[in-house]
Parts: structure tokens; C-alpha cells; sequence
């Protein structure tokens, strides 16, 4: 059954900076790179060396602790560089890129032709693998598990988000395709969970086979765990599997013509940029080229992804492995008067879910937020605000306080199972406190699966 | 500003990590971010952060209440007028302003005394446990002096304060972990401590002890309370509202607590406090509630005349509006779940009357009500946690 939401709890961060609906066509780039770090909790065994010539589709390492699981690389050109961290931890694999991109032999491909097991045999074998992520814990998935039903969500309602109607007008076939190979991997239910807001685009509401969900609301209206827990809530011992739409499409393209295709189109968004718009990246593309000349001042974060959920990076760092936007935000590293501009001012520069700012009788303004945390942290003090930005049957406040504490009991009854920690993005946002609450999730959910999973 | 901007930029490098100065790094820093909301950028999670913060959330609780100082200067001068002349029809700016003046004098003290011992305290936890000072105590401080009586010796405001700062607050590990209302533990500890001086007719009216026929001294609260006894002061409820009327009880002209009196004042802070969304309504209003439950039922029950005393009355008098706008509200000591802090807001209410009406001893029983439901508060998110906790077992049957 069909089914549609409505939310009544959320909050759309009103930031400067969205995306105007022009695409700009691909460059490639000197560099891509994949970052092991984008894949929590994973341990990468290296396949190849510094100075390795590979091919886009080449696998470049797997889960040292799950084989079956590889990573490939996006493009054809040299390994240049394996970048370590402290214990000789693998952070990021750097590729320079060829003129041209060469891709692996195609295979066979042929999805009427494969039953379900050679479906996931292909998915796992061709590096895509890694675009399926589970809940619980936020990971991942492990082929090894059996998801009660795989959600899909064909909207991104995070602050200044790329407008998937856009991004995938006309690639029906492809997203359709990717579809298919996702029922394929259950034996339960695809969701697709559209926005309820607007009328979605062809793409969506003509993919079959199928579930189709509408949802409406703020945010996190289209974070799929929000959907799931909707829709089809994990109880402990359950699975269920998630993918980005984008993503869908791009392992629609490998079935389609058997390349190793990690063309996407992400938004460059944010206050400081000067032509906010949409270009047609290689995953994990260099931000060299496509930030060059875009940046409008000095002292800038560049965030790999959503200001909420996002990894900062340098502004010639590379696009994260999920991420489908940049963003660029003044920093907020400067002493504050507070009679002006700090705690004590009239504070119509500040966005606050709070009645404590005037931020809700400004009607739909727009905001140029910094990284300034506004505030020092604290224990907790203030209840009920979190509750009003987490549209769940959970109670926000008592789940974070138990994964703190690591009370492993607390967190199961509370609803760890069902939470990542980008559901808790935006409770971390409205905290009085400055807690870092998707950090303690994050830790929460690190030592369930430690013992408990 | 950026003249004080450049004093933090030369002070910051003395109070760093490895200076001489570094164990007074709290002290500095507590100073530093009153005046500027500090240069820290976000490092983990996300990016940019809501414009609140504890400070302003604090700030604005100070702000409520000053309705409620501003008056009870007035109203513990006028006392105090009254006490000494015995004329009741003082008009407001009598003798000059004599009576705004004669109240400031009482209470600017109390003030004083509560944040230096209050803040002093803070800062020696502050400076052993290298944070700045956290933002708690500039309420708590402000509440002290409004629930005291007017002519409490400042030597035990002072000890009272250290007491509930203390071993109410700092051990439990201070702002945000405490079990019990900093304030009330104030309250508590001189209630229970000096009962001599604090119970009976001493207290109330500052200034030399009223020798005027007809006035005891008492608050209204403590007149109505002799109906319990053998020896009321009033012969029955109506010679009560004669002397004490509803009005007076709303506008809070009547004697008692510095802050505590004045209904409107108490309104005014709530709707600051709603507005901004700083206090919890369910609380509020579940405590209003509560108490005017408890009211019927007793007048219900009847038999004397206090019992029979209009529910509205309960509401107007005593500290109980004070109590349910600034007392039972602190998110910390309250029930956090959003129907525990319903069911604590009534049964705050309820318990509040009946120890009020039922307790020779205690008439002034908000104070122990709200402390008694801090401590079942715990309980109460106990059991609300457990029913959200079952209701999400339950989906996993009929799933």
C-alpha cells in the first residue's frame, strides 16, 4: 500500500545560495579521489600500489573484513598517491586522471538474463556495491543480510539541496533500470518516497514496479529515515537498505552499457558562492576547477555535501562519495560583540527555530549563516526543543543522553536501530547547548555494533 | 568594540594553556564571553548552528522576572510604611518616593548578597574544573531574593545560598545536573534551618517590628493559615477579604516573599517566558490547574474558612503564581517528556494546595510541592519513557 505522510515537526533552514537550474558540462579533472573514510567503520585492503595505471571500474581495495565488498576506481589514470593518517590509516586513494577515461571490459550485463544471485554477484563485483547503505548503524550494507524492503528517496530536503527533478529530467530509463536491479536485491518492497510538497517529475512517478510514497513536510521529510520510519520502521534484528536516487540512476547506467560511469550532476551552492548552479562531475572529483573563480570571499568553509550533514574539506579537496552538492559558508571564526552581533543582540542576521530571535517574524528571508557554533557548549538544560525538529516516535533527547552514557539497554528500547546520525542533524542544529549530538549518535551506534549486532 | 576586542586579543595569550595565568583561564574566560559571543567554529556534525544559546535563554528568564523585582521593591517599601504608620491608603509615591527607596534598600542588599556568594562559589568550581562559568546561577541568583522574606538577616541569605549552590547544585555537577530548584533549596534551607526566625511574624515586613494595632505581621497566607488553629487572626473569611481582597492579591499588595506578591507581575514574566517559548506552557498551565482542582475540592470538602476560601484566592495568593511561572518551569529540575511535564505541572498544583491547606506547620507549601516533584520528576519521564518504549515494542507484533 501506498502511502502518503504528512509531517508536522521539521525545519527548513533558509540559507543564501541555492541553485539556479543551469548545468554546466563536464570537465574532467586533474584529480579524483576515494576517500575510505566516506565508508564508516570500514577497514580498506589496498589491490593496488602508488603508480598503478587503472581503469575506471578497476577495484582499487575491499573490506578488509567483508571481501566480497570492493571499491573501484572512477575514473582511468595513476594511482598518485595514498594518503595516510595517524597509524598508517588510509584516508584518501588519489587518481590523476587521463585524457581520456577507459573503462573495464564490459561484462555481461543483461539483467532479464540473471536470476537475483548473479544480480548482486554483478552489483557487488563492479564496485557499486558501496552505494547501498543499511540501517541499523548507518553502513554499508552487508550483503550478508536480507532487507525486509530497500527506500529510495526522490527528494533532497536538506538545507540548500540539489533538486533531484532536475538532476534526473530525462534519465528514465536509466533510474528506471536501477530500480529493477534493486528489486532484484530484496524480497520485499522498493520504496520511492516522493515529495508531497510539489508535483515530482516524470522520472518518479512513472517508475514501476515499484512502491510509491508520498511525504510532505520540512525537513527531514526527505531524509529516507525519516521515510522508513513512516513507512516501514526497523524493529531490532530487521534491515532495511537505502540508496540515493542519483545513485539508483548510476547503477541503472552500468546496466545499461556495462561502463563503470560515475558521471553525476551535483549542485554548488551557499552564500559565498557567485554563480550558484549545477555541474556534471566524475564522482569524487577534485573542487580545484570546479570552485575556481566561484568563491566570492577569503575566509570560507568548503563543505563536501549539506551544511548540516556535509565533511568540510579543503577548496581543492574532493567531492565525497555520496555527496551530490558543495557548499561554501563564511566561517565564523571571529570574536563576536554581543550587544551587536553576538548573544545579547537584536540578532536579525541569526537563523533560530527559537522564539529568542526574530527569525519567525521575518517570513521567508533568506540567511547568511557562518560556522560560529553562536554559543558554548553545555550539559543539557533546555527540553522539549529537540522534539520539535525530529519527526519520530523516539524521544530525541533521552536516546542522545543514553548513547552518551553508552547505556547499550536504554539505546535499543529508545530506537537506536531506526536513528543515523544525519536524522539527528537538525537537533544538533536547533541544541541551546552546542552538544555534538550527531557525533554521539554516531559513537551510539559504534558500540551497538560492537555488541550487539 | 574593537577597542575591547583588542583587549581579549592581548589578554587571550596570558590565560592560554601553558601561561602563567592559565589556571585563572575560566575566570577570563567567563568575562570574555559576556562581552563577545566567542570565535569557535563548528568542528564536528553540523556546520552552522541555531543563533540561540544558553546565555540569551538565561538572559531572557532574568528579563521575566524583573516585573516582579520591580514591584516587589515597591510592595516590601510599602509594607514597611505601613508597619510603621499603620495607614493602609499609602498612596504609590508617597513621601517623595519614600517607599520605592525604603524597598530598594532591603532588597538591593539581598541581591548583592545572593550573586557574590552565589557567583564566588561558582568560580571556585569553575576555576578546579577549568570551564567557564556556567550560566545557571545568574537566574538562580535573581530568584533568591524574591522568595525571601523582607527582613531576613543577610548573613543567612548568604548561608543559604552557599548551602543550595553547594549541595544543591555544584556536587550534582553543576547547571544542567542538578536534582533540585537552586532557588527553593535556598528556601528550604532556611526554612528548615532557622525555623525560629523564619516562621511566624518576624520576618515579612522590613524595618523596625510593627507595633500598630491590628497588624500582625504576617503574611496573608500565614492569617489564612490560622484558620486551622484555635486563635485565627481574622474572625471569619469575609473580615479576611475585607483586609485582604482579591485584588490586592492580584495586583500584590498584600504582604509577603519580595517577588512573590504581585499576581500581574507573575503574568507579565509568563507571557515574556511563553512568548519566546523560554517556559514550558504545559507546565504552567497544568500547575495553574492543578492548583485550582485542589482548591474545589477542598471547598467541596469545606468546614472552616479557609478550606472554604474561593479556589481563585489559592491561585492569587502566596507564592503560587510565582512558583508555577519561575519555579516549577526550570527545564532542568522539571519533568523533561512532554506529558511528564504535564502530569508534574498537576500534581505541583495539587500538592501545592494541599499542603498549604492541609499543613499547620507549612503554609507556604508551592516551595514544597515543586522540590517534592522535582524529586518525583525522574519518575514521572520514567514512566512516560517506558509507554513510548512499549508502543514501538508493540509495532513490531502487529507488523
Amino acid at each position: 500500500m501506498s502511502k502518503t505522510v504528512k509531517l508536522r515537526k521539521g525545519l527548513d533552514i533558509r540559507l543564501i545560495g541555492v541553485a539556479n537550474k543551469i548545468k554546466s558540462e563536464l570537465v574532467l579533472p586533474k584529480t579524483v579521489s576515494v576517500k575510505p573514510s566516506d565508508f564508516h567503520g570500514l577497514t580498506p585492503k589496498m589491490v593496488v600500489k602508488e603508480g598503478d595505471q587503472v581503469k575506471a571500474g578497476s577495484i582499487i581495495f575491499y573490506d578488509k573484513y567483508n571481501e566480497v565488498v570492493k571499491y573501484a576506481s572512477p575514473v582511468s589514470g595513476k594511482i598518485e598517491a595514498i594518503v595516510r593518517g595517524e597509524k598508517r590509516r588510509i584516508l584518501e586513494v588519489v587518481i590523476s586522471v587521463d585524457d581520456e577515461i577507459t573503462y573495464e571490459q564490459p561484462q555481461n550485463v543483461d539483467i532479464s538474463s540473471m536470476n537475483n544471485e548473479e544480480v548482486k554477484a554483478t552489483v557487488l563485483a563492479s564496485g557499486f556495491w558501496a552505494f547501498i547503505k543499511q540501517r541499523p548503524l548507518d553502513i554499508v550494507a552487508d550483503p550478508k543480510n536480507q532487507p525486509k524492503s530497500i527506500f529510495v528517496s526522490a527528494f533532497d530536503s536538506s538545507p540548500l539541496a540539489p533538486d533531484f527533478d532536475y538532476v534526473l529530467h530525462g534519465k528514465n530509463e536509466e533510474f528506471q533500470m536501477g530500480l529493477e536491479v534493486l528489486t532484484k536485491l530484496t524480497t520485499g518492497k522498493v520504496h520511492l518516497t516522493l515529495n508531497a510538497n510539489v508535483p515530482a517529475d516524470a522520472v518518479f512517478t512513472e517508475a514501476k514496479g515499484v512502491e510509491i510514497n508520498r511525504i510532505s513536510g520540512k525537513h527531514p521529510g526527505g531524509n529516507v529515515g525519516t521515510q522508513i520510519h513512516h513507512i516501514d520502521p526497523v524493529n531490532k534484528g530487521e534491515f532495511v537498505w537505502t540508496v540515493n536516487a542519483q545513485d539508483v540512476a548510476l547503477i541503472g547506467r552500468y546496466f545499461k552499457s556495462g561502463k563503470y560511469d560515475l558521471r553525476k550532476t551535483i549542485a554548488i551552492t551557499g552564500s559565498e558562492i557567485k554563480n550558484p548552479q549545477y555541474v556534471e562531475v566524475i564522482s569524487g572529483t577534485n573542487l580545484n576547477s570546479i570552485l575556481e573563480g566561484q568563491i566570492i570571499s577569503d575566509n570560507v568553509r568548503v563543505i563536501s555535501g549539506n551544511v548540516l550533514t556535509g565533511d568540510k574539506v579543503a577548496k581543492d579537496g574532493h567531492l565525497g562519495f555520496y555527496h551530490n552538492q558543495i557548499t561554501v559558508i563564511p566561517e565564523g571564526n571571529q570574536l563576536k560583540f554581543a550587544p551587536t552581533k553576538g548573544w545579547m543582540g537584536p540578532g536579525f542576521d541569526k537563523f533560530s527555530n527559537s522564539r529568542l530571535f526574530p527569525t519567525f517574524l521575518l517570513g521567508k528571508k533568506r540567511f547568511r549563516l557562518d560556522t560560529n557554533t553562536n554559543g558554548e557548549q553545555r550539559a543539557f538544560v533546555v527540553t522539549g526543543e529537540l522534539e520539535k525538529v525530529f519527526p519520530f516516535d523516539i524521544l530525541p533527547m533521552q536516546l542522545v543522553k543514553a548513547a552518551i552514557t553508552d547505556d547499550i539497554d536504554a539505546m535499543e528500547n529508545l530506537g537506536i536501530y531506526e536513528v543515523a546520525p544525519e536524522d539527528f542533524a537538525l537537533c544538533e542544529y536547533v541544541c541551546t547547548t552546542k552538544i555534538n549530538i550527531q557525533d554521539e549518535i554516531r559513537q551510539g551506534l559504534d558500540l551497538i555494533g560492537e555488541e550487539c549486532m | 568594540m574593537k577597542f575591547l576586542e583588542n583587549i581579549v586579543h592581548k589578554m587571550e595569550p596570558k590565560f592560554a594553556k601553558g601561561a602563567k595565568l592559565e589556571k585563572w583561564n575560566p575566570v577570563f574566560e567567563s568575562f570574555m564571553t559576556l562581552a563577545f559571543t566567542p570565535a569557535e567554529v563548528t568542528k564536528k556534525g553540523a556546520h552552522i548552528r541555531d543563533g540561540v544559546d544558553l546565555k540569551r535563554t538565561m538572559m531572557t528568564v532574568i528579563l521575566a522576572m524583573i516585573p516582579c523585582l520591580l514591584f516587589g521593591i515597591y510592595n516590601t517599601g510599602h509594607w514597611e510604611m505601613v508597619a510603621a504608620s499603620g495607614n493602609r491608603d499609602l498612596v504609590f509615591w508617597a513621601d517623595q518616593g519614600a517607599k520605592i527607596l525604603a524597598g530598594i534598600k532591603v532588597v538591593l542588599p539581598l541581591i548583592v548578597v545572593s550573586y557574590g556568594v552565589g557567583l564566588a562559589i561558582e568560580f571556585v568550581f569553575a576555576i578546579i574544573r577549568g570551564h567557564s562559568l556556567h550560566e545557571g546561577f545568574l537566574v538562580s541568583g535573581m530568584l533568591i531574593p524574591l522568595i525571601m522574606p523582607a527582613d531576613v538577616p543577610l548573613w543567612m541569605v548568604g548561608v543559604a545560598t552557599a548551602f543550595a549552590v553547594i549541595i544543591g547544585k555544584e556536587v550534582f555537577g553543576g547547571t544542567g545536573m542538578n536534582i533540585l530548584n537552586v532557588a527553593l533549596t535556598a528556601r528550604a534551607f532556611l526554612f528548615f534551618a532557622y525555623p525560629t526566625s523564619m516562621s511566624g511574624d518576624k520576618v515579612w515586613m522590613a524595618g523596625p517590628e510593627a507595633n500598630v494595632d491590628g497588624f500582625t505581621g504576617s503574611t496573608a497566607l500565614g492569617d489564612l493559615a490560622t484558620f486551622m488553629s484555635d486563635k485565627p487572626v481574622f474572625q471569619n473569611l469575609e473580615a479576611y477579604t475585607n483586609n485582604y481582597s482579591f485584588f490586592d492579591s492580584m495586583v500584590g499588595i498584600i504582604p509577603g516573599s519580595i517577588g512573590e506578591t504581585s499576581v500581574i507581575a507573575c503574568l507579565l514574566g509568563a507571557l515574556l517566558l511563553l512568548a519566546t517559548g523560554v517556559g514550558s506552557f504545559r507546565i504552567m498551565a497544568s500547575f495553574f490547574a492543578g492548583g485550582y482542582i485542589m482548591g474545589l475540592l477542598l471547598n467541596m470538602a469545606g468546614g472552616n474558612d479557609f478550606l472554604d476560601l474561593p479556589a481563585h484566592f489559592h491561585l492569587a495568593i502566596g507564592g503560587f503564581a510565582f512558583g508555577a511561572v519561575f519555579m516549577a518551569t526550570d527545564p532542568v529540575t522539571a519533568a523533561q517528556t512532554a506529558t511528564g511535564k504535564i502530569i508534574y505541572g498537576l500534581f505541583g498544583g495539587i500538592i501545592a494546595i494541599l499542603i498549604r491547606v492541609l499543613n499547620p506547620a507549612y503554609p507556604e507549601g508551592v516551595m514544597l510541592a515543586i522540590l517534592f516533584m522535582n524529586v518525583m520528576a525522574p519518575i514521572i519521564d520514567h514512566y512516560v519513557i517506558q509507554s513510548n518504549i512499549k508502543r514501538r515494542l508493540k509495532r513490531v507484533k502487529t507488523a
